[in-house]
């Protein structure tokens, strides 16, 4: 089972928690901070996991993001280390080739999106098409509604948003973390 | 810098009209990411929190700026805040009509609240609303709010709800809703335990995504209870074969491999369920191995199935051929460049280990490759390596990858025998000395202490390992391996060879003595220190008393602040006196105390001697703080003062391991008893007899009434009704079950369920008003057995295809090995040091133990097999007991029936009642056919539906009872409570005769003569009877 998962940022910023199992805010932070400390300092080429606690926390780097999700002792590594790289990829479709600004402004989308592929501590979907189409259709719920409230804002959105698109090629320097494409498939054997 | 500012504004822009966020909340963000300091984000933070705090009590604030503060207090939450005061806020918003704001008010309730927070039960509620939404999206949001915040309390709640949307028409639905289950089992198991068929149904669900989720509790029960769920074995194995060939969704592929994810979960299962199961593992065979086969090495997530497949090999029977492949993949994981797949590689080798330690032999130099290049780093060797390769800081010298270290500690802790113990062991504690983290340290102390005590080559060897440990990381150890020390010391290794063990005691003594001196010991280590010295200090005669009480003192003295160390030294400073009076030895004929305190006058007027030093002690401690140091100082003073004979009865030597007999029946107070029941005192009355009428029964039944007891109910009253009328169903479901004779062992798991069903619904819409009232609803028969007919035709029709496959398969697999290895060995160099160290560690790893003479328990590995042989049969034996149990099981009516009811009476079935006790002694006659036939197809799944008719009419015998009951309208409360209350339950032929009022009156007799005053649960019953 998945403890908790955690996105935080090479300055050690935290960008996303999502805690399976019951912590205080005390331990919260904690935790944050042990694995921060922990994690941010590995070198590159050492393996992506990290005895802690007696738990096991599964950990890969995303340009300037670091996802990290805590496991129990007998779960499969390299299959939590796919976990993540699965939750990425559906970012990266949901958000179009997502970069690390978009979390930071649209952490609750990530969180639902999270929802979708995380429940309870375990993964309760593995295919992509089934969760992007559910949220999905949340979010045109969403629009609808949104769209009642004030649909001039939102033609302004969809301007604003195709410009996003245009303009972001390149939104940071080493900002992109992956594209369908450029994603390097097999860089963890390559490590 | 600057480009990423203006990107950052001009998003912002972007999402302020597209994601409804206002300028200032982006502010607000933007200005966290621009903070230079934790203090500075801190600050920040602070700010929002004051003007969130202000803000959001202002009264009709519009619903989207709310939505708007809510996402602010999540993100003030996330980044370590407390934001409590905004809770109450995010719990009004789930109620909300709008999806949007539903689902904001939801995500930020399970982001903020644990399961036991106060406000949960303010949101059961909405909850219990939404799932019935026909807005599936809003029943989805729902099940995310349940799958976190809905606590044991809560379940009853939302259970039938949940279950019953395990029939929706959305998969995403159905998806949840068994996760939800899921959850729920894991916070308490007992309340979906009538449940559990509904998991097995759903793997057969159309929806792949269901059936993968469903995996995951599957895994659970079937860790807690492997037995039950032999029968799906081959359901397992089909589903596996069928993903392995692309019959999934293309949607389901990962990077080009079938839907990876179920496979593992499938695997998982599969090793569960194999274990020490030959059959159950011969059944999977083909298909893992056709997973070996065609498993893509080269991505990662072929490697995460192929690390899969090698667990579920070590765990399931062996198998030759799989073993190889195993050994195969192993191999390239060990020799990859991936520190990942090294890992892994250890990992597997660990698990692969138990079952052919050659496998270590053959990767020993792989091994001995880590060992040597990230085990080693202070070798010369090694900071070649590493500066050559990467001139990085100095803790990457120091530190590679502790990661792997450890693993590779635990493969050798694992791989340990008596041949190589010496060698793993000092590594082992070389590495603990060096590290900082506690919480391994103490992982790995602990494991040294096992390693030592299992395997020591010789006691002197043990004594110092242990000393070693001790010193190190003494403050982190269990107190209980301090505990254990001292009795292996003083028990010895648990042969007959007294010699062999007083030379453990003396090099003990030895090796303490020798460090005592040592500044700052950890406490736990001073404590066995003192202990030892006291027990054996002065046994074998090399030291004298008075060195060993000087030693003593010292300890005292200079550990001073510790209590527990300094009582330890008084006590043993009591033993050695003790030991030496025995003896008839003076204590002042030791020539090197200089300063000898004449004690004739201040104690008792005997001749002994105590050292100045020690004295002071007992006078410092005599008055003490410390009512338990008072206590010692003063026995010691009371003991030297006592003569020979005295002592050596309250001081025996060397009698620690002796037994303290325990009079637990207080004899000796006999006289006192009876000597007050003379003068007319109550005699006492044990605890279960105090009522009379306690229950047996409800003690067989308690996991079930947990659940009513503990839990809240969350409907409204129903008409007065007895209330416990709700426990009928638990009871009479548990009683039934033992009874139904189901074809599969597996099954009296969850017939209960299907029989208490048909025959709680024959009671008739105002009987039985319960929480499972949603389940009836849910599970007519003809829903499932007709899908499952579809299913097990392919599934058995697949398996039997695959079988010619196998041989094909695994000779080509061994070949490929053996080329690979032979081609590798040339290639190795081999440093002299490098043989050397595999030679120590590996060296002896096919022969037998070499030390097996010194006879240090037995091998670990072979424990370890006894063990699981003997957890298995243990098994084994506990399920045939519960068979034969059965007939006993049925005996107690359910107590708290309500016998008066007219409904109950009519819930007997229209068949003549003496068939179905026929039927129920045919099911106790033969408890063999129970665990018999095990068919072995999809259609085992649905089994039940034959089951459950039967079981309802075997739920009967209790309805029987009350109809006899009925006869004797006025006694039959009476009857029946006695009936279980004092008349033994293991009489099977007492059901068929159904409640006995005359012996209910001898009894109550009996229970007056006791003097058991009739009171609490049953006053009625008296009155009945006798007014």
């Amino acid at each position: 089972m998945i403890q908790f998962v955690l996105l935080i940022s090479r300055q050690g910023k935290v960008r996303l928690t999502k805690w399976y199992s019951p912590y205080t805010q005390k331990e919260r932070s904690k935790v944050i901070r042990e694995l921060s400390g922990v994690i941010l300092n590995r070198g590159p080429k050492l393996c992506n996991f990290v005895e802690w606690r007696g738990q096991k926390v599964v950990y890969k780097r995303y340009a300037s993001l670091y996802f990290c999700m805590c496991i129990d002792q007998d779960d499969n590594e390299l299959e939590v280390l796919e976990i993540i790289h699965h939750f990425v990829e559906i970012l990266d479709r949901y958000f179009g080739s997502v970069c690390e600004l978009d979390l930071i402004f649209n952490f609750h989308k990530a969180y639902y999106v999270l929802d979708e592929i995380l429940i309870a501590g375990e993964l309760q979907e593995s295919s992509k098409k089934t969760v992007a189409r559910l949220i999905a259709a949340q979010d045109s719920l969403v629009e609808t509604a949104k769209e009642q409230a004030s649909s001039i804002s939102n033609i302004i959105a969809q301007a604003t948003n195709r410009r996003k698109q245009s303009n972001g090629s390149c939104p940071i320097v080493n900002g992109r973390w992956l594209t369908k494409l450029h994603f390097p498939r097999h860089s963890l054997t390559e490590l | 810098m600057e480009q990423l500012k203006t990107i950052g504004r001009e998003l912002a822009m972007g999402s302020q009209g597209g994601f409804g966020q206002s300028k200032e909340f982006l502010d607000l963000v933007k200005s966290i990411g621009e903070a230079r300091s934790k203090a500075e984000e801190d600050r920040i933070v602070l700010r929002e929190i004051e003007s969130l705090k202000r803000r959001i009590v202002e009264p009709g604030i519009p619903k989207r700026k709310m939505k708007e503060y809510i996402i602010r207090l999540v993100y003030v939450e996330m980044l370590g805040h407390d934001a409590s005061f905004g809770y109450i806020h995010a719990v009004k918003m789930t109620h909300d009509d709008n999806l949007v704001l539903k689902r904001t008010g939801y995500l930020a309730v399970t982001l903020f609240l644990n399961e036991d927070h106060d406000l949960i039960i303010l949101i059961v509620n909405t909850i219990q609303k939404d799932l019935k939404s026909d807005n599936y999206l809003i029943v989805c949001a729902a099940l995310n709010a349940v799958c976190k915040l809905i606590n044991e309390e809560t379940i009853p709640a939302v259970l039938p709800q949940v279950v019953e949307l395990l029939g929706h028409s959305k998969e995403a639905v159905r998806k949840k809703a068994i996760m939800a289950l899921h959850r729920f089992y894991h916070k308490s198991s007992s309340s979906v335990s009538h449940l559990l068929s509904n998991f097995r149904k759903k793997l057969c669900d159309s929806d792949p995504g269901v059936m993968g989720a469903t995996l995951c509790p599957l895994f659970d029960l079937i860790t807690n209870d492997a037995n039950s769920y032999k029968d799906l074995v081959v359901s397992f194995v089909s589903i596996l074969k069928q993903v392995a060939e692309h019959r999934l969704p293309k949607a389901y592929d990962y990077h080009q491999l079938p839907a990876p994810f179920i496979q593992i979960r499938l695997l998982k299962i599969l090793a569960l369920l194999g274990s020490g199961d030959k059959q159950a593992s011969e059944h999977m065979y083909t298909v893992v191995g056709d997973i070996f086969r065609k498993c893509d090495s080269s991505s990662n997530i072929g490697n995460a199935v192929l690390y899969e497949c090698i667990c579920c090999v070590s765990s399931i029977h062996p198998n030759p051929k799989l073993l190889e492949a195993a050994a195969d993949v192993i191999a390239r994981f060990l020799k990859s460049d991936s520190h990942n797949l090294k890992y892994m590689g250890i990992d597997a080798l660990g698990r692969l280990i138990k079952l052919s330690p050659e496998i270590a032999e053959q990767h020993q130099l792989a091994v001995i490759d880590c060992l040597e290049v990230r085990l080693l780093p202070l070798s010369a060797h090694d900071t070649n390596h590493f500066v050559g390769n990467n001139a990085q800081c100095w803790c990457m010298t120091q530190d590679p990858d502790d990661t792997l270290k450890r693993k590779t500690f635990e493969l050798l802790y694992k791989m340990t025998k008596s041949s190589n113990v010496e060698v793993i062991v000092d590594r082992m504690i070389d590495y603990m000395i060096s590290i900082n983290d506690n919480h391994y340290k103490t992982e790995i102390a602990s494991r040294c202490v096992e390693l030592a005590e299992q395997f020591a080559p010789s006691n002197h060897w043990f004594i110092q390992t242990m000393n070693k440990v001790f010193e190190h990381a003494g403050d982190l150890v269990n107190i209980k391996v301090a505990h254990n020390l001292m009795r292996l010391i003083a028990e010895g290794f648990g042969e007959d060879d007294d010699t062999a063990d007083s030379q453990l005691r003396s090099s003990a003594v030895e090796s303490y003595l020798h460090i005592i001196g040592e500044p700052k010991l950890p406490s736990v280590f001073l404590q066995v220190i003192c202990w030892v010295l006291g027990e054996y200090g002065t046994a074998d005669g090399k030291f004298s008393a008075s060195y060993i009480t000087g030693k003593l003192c010292d300890v005292a003295e200079s550990y001073s602040s510790d209590e527990t160390v300094k009582a330890y030294a008084v006590t043993a400073l009591m033993k050695i006196y003790a030991f030496e009076i025995a003896a008839g030895r003076k204590l002042d004929i030791l020539p090197e105390n200089s300063v000898i305190w004449h004690m004739e006058d201040l104690y008792f007027g005997k001749s002994h001697f105590l050292l100045l030093q020690c004295q002071s002690l007992i006078e410092e401690l005599s008055a003490s703080h410390s009512t338990d140091l008072q206590q010692r100082a003063y026995e010691l003073q009371a003991v030297i003062g006592l003569d020979v004979r005295a002592i050596g009865s309250i001081m025996p030597s060397d009698a620690s391991c002796e037994d303290i007999e325990v009079d637990k029946s207080l004899s000796f107070l006999n006289d006192y008893v009876e000597k007050s029941l003379e003068k007319g005192a109550q005699p006492y009355i044990p605890e279960n007899e105090r009522f009379g009428m306690v229950n047996i029964s409800n003690f067989r039944n308690q996991d079930q009434l947990e659940v009513t007891s503990h839990s809240l109910r969350f409907e409204a009253y129903e008409l007065p009704k007895p209330s416990v009328q709700s426990r009928t169903p638990p009871i009479s479901v548990a009683s039934s079950t033992e009874l139904v004779p189901v074809p599969e062992p597996s099954y009296y798991r969850e017939t209960p369920q299907t029989a208490s069903v048909p025959s709680s619904s024959d009671t008739g819409p105002s009987g039985l008003k319960l929480r499972l009232d949603g389940v009836q609803k849910k599970w007519g028969k003809p829903t499932y057995s007709s899908s499952s007919a579809s299913t097990s035709n392919s599934s058995s029709l697949k398996v039997v295809n695959g079988v010619t496959q196998v041989d094909g398969v695994s000779s080509g697999n061994s070949k490929t090995h053996e080329t690979s290895y032979d081609s590798r060995r040339p290639q190795v160099e081999i440093s002299e040091e490098k043989q050397k160290l595999a030679a120590s560690l590996f060296g002896g790893s096919s022969k037998t133990e070499r030390r097996s003479s010194t006879g240090h328990k037995v091998a670990k590995a072979s424990s370890h097999a006894s063990e699981k042989l003997h957890t298995s049969k243990s098994t084994a034996i506990y399920s045939a007991g519960n068979a034969v149990e059965k007939p006993n099981l049925v005996q107690p009516p359910p107590d708290l029936l309500d016998l008066g009811e007219p409904i109950v009476a009519s819930s007997a079935p229209s068949e003549d009642p003496f068939r179905q006790l026929e039927g129920l002694l045919d099911t106790t006659q033969d408890p063999g056919t129970f665990g018999g036939t095990k068919a072995p197809d999809f259609m085992a799944l649905y089994a039940e539906t034959p089951a459950s008719s039967h079981g309802a009419g075997v739920a009967h015998p209790l309805s029987l009872n009350r109809e006899v009951d009925n006869l004797i309208p006025g006694l039959s409360n009476v009857s029946s409570n006695t009936v279980h209350g004092g008349t033994t339950v293991t009489n099977p032929s007492q059901i068929s005769k159904g409640p006995n009022v005359k012996e209910a009156l001898e009894k109550d007799a009996l229970v007056r003569q006791m003097g058991v005053t009739p009171s609490g649960q049953n006053p009625n019953l008296f009155k009945d009877l006798f007014g």
